[in-house]
């Protein structure tokens, strides 16, 4: 759909035309070159013997048969299977219940909010620091239940691989639930006051209100609040990192660390290239229906 | 976001309520301590002696307060084999953290505008493939990027660094601009052109001004989520171009001598200061950018 | 049927007055209308007495029983909100039985009230819809049955037509007249549409920064309001409201108007009004004219106490049925109402004739009705 050109059209007519065009091409230049580019790039390494260093020659699926015969991954995949549900379900459980409280009229609300939320403004390596210290079996929890008087206390899930990954749960949870509070707070004090006040009339209690009709309308905000913790969960890399470094052992190996540790500690381009794009195709899975309903929504 | 106009319904007094009110606090009040006493604990750690660390308990307060260990995060401890503490790092985050707002907001800024108020045909879709690199997992590009910055030379030094951030950064900048803007009235866009105003004469004498709120929730976001990054600069930089949340990690994670809580507590606080200080001052818009990454469109 | 009395109801938001001191009797069945400028506290005031916001000073009794400290759903009232405020995630049914599923009525109770009720207002085959696939006439009547379902002894509406388009608007009203005809329960109606006002009120509370100005029938209202607020509120075109002076002229009452700029006009009182306003030479007053009282001179059946007088029109403004004929004195556009076939085009010199026997006298400095 090239624009007319007219003989009597004035040259800055024309260009004024075409800038916001050349303005935001380069952006869509840099976005095709560095994401789809990229994400091409990858994709195709994936399916070459690339080791240590790139190699151009196709090999079909062997790097994924390499793969999928690493029993790190499915140790990772395990992981962000449980992670994932729990800190989805437990944040989400968190968010809703301190939102509902925040919203009954709370005259310090403003304090308790920032309260909340500031670990939402941490590094993730802080966090990690932070919970590992306190989860520190020698000088943390255990340490300080034990000196309180219970001396078999017992609370070692840092060091034990079979619970390892639950301390990432909590950490994750620390940082993150108070912003799935902000979220649904946002949405309650987004619902019309004469909703709510049609329901006083109606005579329905706080409960019946909230569950009866605030929620439901609320129902686009769950989806997104789920969506960006899902989100959140398949990126976690930091946490993972800076509390347990992927151990004991790779006990608390998630799909981002096992990408990385093939990728920059062992050289394997291949296998980390193909763990990259099954993270991909997951991602996609889950974000594309959303943004594609979310922008569809828009227009209307 | 508070909502004062419901306040005043009458509602049934008397003990059940008052029952109510106080389980409530209670509630409230057990989850603040919830979220601050890991604060609580990073500080009072910070601040004892090692003998004060092995001989206490983790919650209790520090008896001789010593600021040692943070002289020594800040300025002494050893980050590989390097033991100037975290100060150069810090110096590396701000000089990666400002070029890589300032150029990523404008950016974004510029962007948005053009794609929502100079409408031309593809603009949405245009708008949804830009979009989608907000949500791509960064382990995907992490491979070509590393080859990428290579062969342009800026390999493990901060103006790579930069780069990276600004580029995976446009997504989410372009996003919050667009959403700002598409509030904003195309009528008075219609008017400055019928006064005769061209692309960027509007963009910097009328749109820019009015949307100042936006430039702050888009720094401030910006702001946080580069000062917290550890995967862009654990990849991308080597050693002396660390930024601070590497070499946090670095300091932490050495196993060399004697394990010093304190100075780790300390260095944590000292990587987390820049966003924290943000935040309490600028918590409102904070809170903002966080919904508008999560209320897409 | 309940009546509804307040008794000197204050409201204050932190330091600023809302309501502030008003004593209001409704008796059982009336259809009492609040009407008045926004920001004058009359949704405040409808708020206060469905139990939406806790009243600072005073008592509110409902049906003779003191309700200050009764939560709305023990209240026996119910409401139309201006948005209709329906429960978008419900179907139509479900938004009628949500109050009575509150309350725990019987299911077969519910589905028989839900059946009179869409009956009545025509909604029948709206009832398996969600509020999103209705037009706004349809979630107005929506919105009423919600209200109707639960048979309460007070209505309570808060501006219910202000969102529907013009035609729409004067169909509900008249409904709302036939329901209230039909079904005789006490209503209380927030507008700031005059016309609702006139048309809809057994009695009219005009309300104006917090205080009940005139609490009266909407003809008392329109003949005889208490004070120059009053009388500039309701009617439309406004009354014209000229400053002038009481003189004596060869033993008659006048008000004198105009001048210097314009030649004044000397309008002679009708005896009843000079008993009341004349023997204070000199004293300011406003004298007060609806528009349908100046007519084309000679066009209306000859009466007592007419006021001729001659100006040039300045602005000619037909509304169909009338024509306004518009002329500059006394530093306003003083507005008369002519028959079409009477009017002239700008800048003719035109007779009017003004009937003295519906003017109205105002002290200039209280304001009040003499």
């Amino acid at each position: 759909m090239a624009p007319r050109t007219h003989s009597t059209v004035p040259l800055g007519q024309k260009i004024e035309l075409w800038l916001p065009r050349f303005v935001v091409s380069p952006l869509f230049a840099l976005s095709l070159f560095f994401v789809y580019g990229f994400i091409l790039w990858t994709v195709y390494i994936s399916f070459t013997k690339s080791g240590v260093m790139p190699n151009y020659s196709f090999e079909g699926l062997s790097q994924y048969e390499r793969l999928w015969a690493t029993p790190r991954l499915y140790v990772a995949l395990g992981n962000m299977f449980v992670f994932s549900a729990l800190f989805i379900g437990i944040s989400l459980a968190i968010g809703i219940f301190l939102a509902i409280l925040l919203d009954q009229r709370v005259r310090i609300e403003g304090v308790i909010r920032t309260i909340y939320l500031y670990p939402m403004a941490l590094s993730f390596i802080v966090t990690g620091t932070v919970w590992k210290w306190i989860l520190n079996p020698g000088l943390g929890i255990q340490n300080f239940v034990r000196k309180a008087g219970f001396e078999e206390f017992t609370f070692d899930w840092l060091v034990n691989s079979d619970y390892a990954i639950y301390t990432i749960v909590i950490a994750a949870v620390w940082q993150s639930s108070g912003y799935a509070m902000a979220l649904f707070l946002a949405g309650l004090r987004s619902v019309d006051d004469e909703i709510l006040k049609a329901a006083a009339i109606d005579g329905a209690g706080s409960f019946r209100t909230y569950f009866s009709v605030v929620l439901p309308i609320m129902r686009p905000v769950f989806l997104s609040t789920v969506i960006i913790l899902a989100h959140l969960a398949i990126k976690s890399f930091d946490l993972v990192i800076a509390l347990t470094g992927g151990g004991p052992g790779y006990a608390t190996a998630m799909p981002a660390t096992f990408m990385y540790s093939f990728a920059f500690q062992r050289s394997e381009l291949g296998v980390a290239a193909a763990s990259a794009v099954m993270m991909l195709a997951t991602v996609i899975a889950i974000v594309v229906p959303y943004l594609y309903s979310e922008l569809r929504g828009t227009k209307q | 976001m508070s909502r004062n106009n419901l306040g005043g319904i009458v509602q049934q007094k008397g003990t059940r309520h008052l029952m109510m009110r106080t389980l409530l606090f209670l509630t409230l009040g057990v989850f603040c301590l919830y979220y601050l006493i890991p604060l609580i604990v990073m500080i009072a750690t910070s601040l004892k002696s090692l003998e004060e660390i092995r001989a206490g308990s983790l919650l209790s307060l520090p008896q001789d307060v010593t600021f040692d260990a943070w002289a020594k995060a800040w300025s002494s401890a050893c980050v590989g084999v390097r033991c100037d503490g975290l100060k150069p790092f810090f110096w590396n985050s701000v000089a990666m953290v400002v070029p890589a707002v300032t150029i990523s907001t404008i950016l974004g800024a510029l962007n948005g505008y053009a794609l929502t108020k100079w409408r031309f045909p593809g603009a949405d879709i245009i708008f949804a493939l830009i979009l989608f690199g907000a949500f791509i997992p960064f382990q995907v590009i992490l491979l070509p990027m590393a080859r990428t910055l290579g062969v342009l030379g800026l390999a493990g030094t901060i103006p790579g660094l930069v780069l990276v951030h600004v580029i995976y950064g446009l997504a989410f900048t372009t996003l919050f601009f667009r959403n700002f803007f598409i509030g904003v009235s195309s009528g008075i866009i219609q008017a400055a052109q019928i006064d005769g105003a061209g692309f960027f004469g509007i963009f910097f004498r009328i749109v820019l001004p009015m949307s100042l709120p936006a430039v702050v929730v888009t720094v401030i976001w910006q702001y946080t989520q580069i000062c917290n990054d550890f995967l862009f600069g654990i990849a991308f930089t080597v050693g002396d171009s660390n930024p601070v949340t590497v070499a946090l990690n670095n300091v932490v994670n050495t196993s060399t001598g004697v394990k010093e809580y304190n100075v780790d507590m300390a260095a944590a606080i000292i990587a987390a200061l820049p966003t924290l200080a943000v935040y309490v001052i600028a918590g409102a818009y904070f809170v903002r950018g966080l919904s508008a990454g999560a209320v897409k469109g | 049927m309940s009546d509804i009395r307040l008794e000197m109801v204050k409201k204050n938001f932190g330091a600023t007055e809302v309501i502030k001191g008003i004593d209001l009797a409704i008796d059982p069945g009336e259809f009492v209308v609040l009407v008045g400028p926004s920001g004058c506290g009359k949704s405040t005031l409808l708020n206060l007495i469905a139990g939406l916001e806790t009243i600072t000073e005073g008592n509110i009794y409902i049906g003779g029983k003191r309700v200050n400290d009764t939560p709305p759903r023990d209240r026996n009232i119910a409401m139309v909100f201006q948005s209709y405020a329906l429960y978008p995630t419900k179907t139509v049914r479900n938004n009628i039985t949500f109050g009575m599923v509150s309350r725990g009525i019987p299911k077969a109770d519910q589905d028989a009230a839900v059946a009179e009720i869409s009956t009545l207002l025509q909604i029948e085959r709206l009832l398996s819809r969600k509020p999103g696939q209705l037009s706004g006439g349809q979630r107005q009547r929506v919105a009423m049955g919600r209200a109707l379902v639960r048979k309460p002894d007070v209505f309570l509406f808060d501006e219910p037509l202000s969102n529907l388009d013009a035609k729409l608007r004067i169909e509900m009203r008249t409904e709302i007249k036939k329901l209230h005809q039909r079904l005789g329960k006490t209503i209380v109606y927030v507008t700031h549409d005059q016309i609702e006002a006139m048309t809809l009120a057994s009695r009219i509370a005009v309300m104006d920064n917090g205080h009940i100005r005139q609490f009266a029938d909407p003809k008392t209202i329109y003949e005889d309001p208490v004070d120059l607020f009053v009388a500039g509120f309701m009617g439309s075109p406004p009354m014209n409201m000229m400053p002038g002076k009481i003189r004596t002229l060869g033993g008659q009452c006048v008000v004198s108007t105009g001048g210097p700029e314009d030649e004044p006009l000397d309008f002679l009182l009708p005896p009843a009004l000079s008993e009341r306003a004349c023997g204070q030479e000199g004293r300011d007053v406003i004298l007060g004219l609806r528009p349908e009282a100046i007519f084309a001179a000679g066009t209306e059946l000859p009466g007592a106490n007419r006021f001729i007088f001659e100006r040039p029109i300045s602005v000619v403004e037909p509304t169909g049925p009338d024509t306004m004929i518009l002329f500059h004195h006394a530093g306003l556009d003083v507005v008369a109402r002519v028959r079409p076939e009477d009017a002239r085009p700008e800048g003719t010199l035109f007779m009017f004739e003004a009937d003295m026997e519906k003017a109205k006298l105002f002290d200039a400095k209280t304001t009040l009705r003499i």
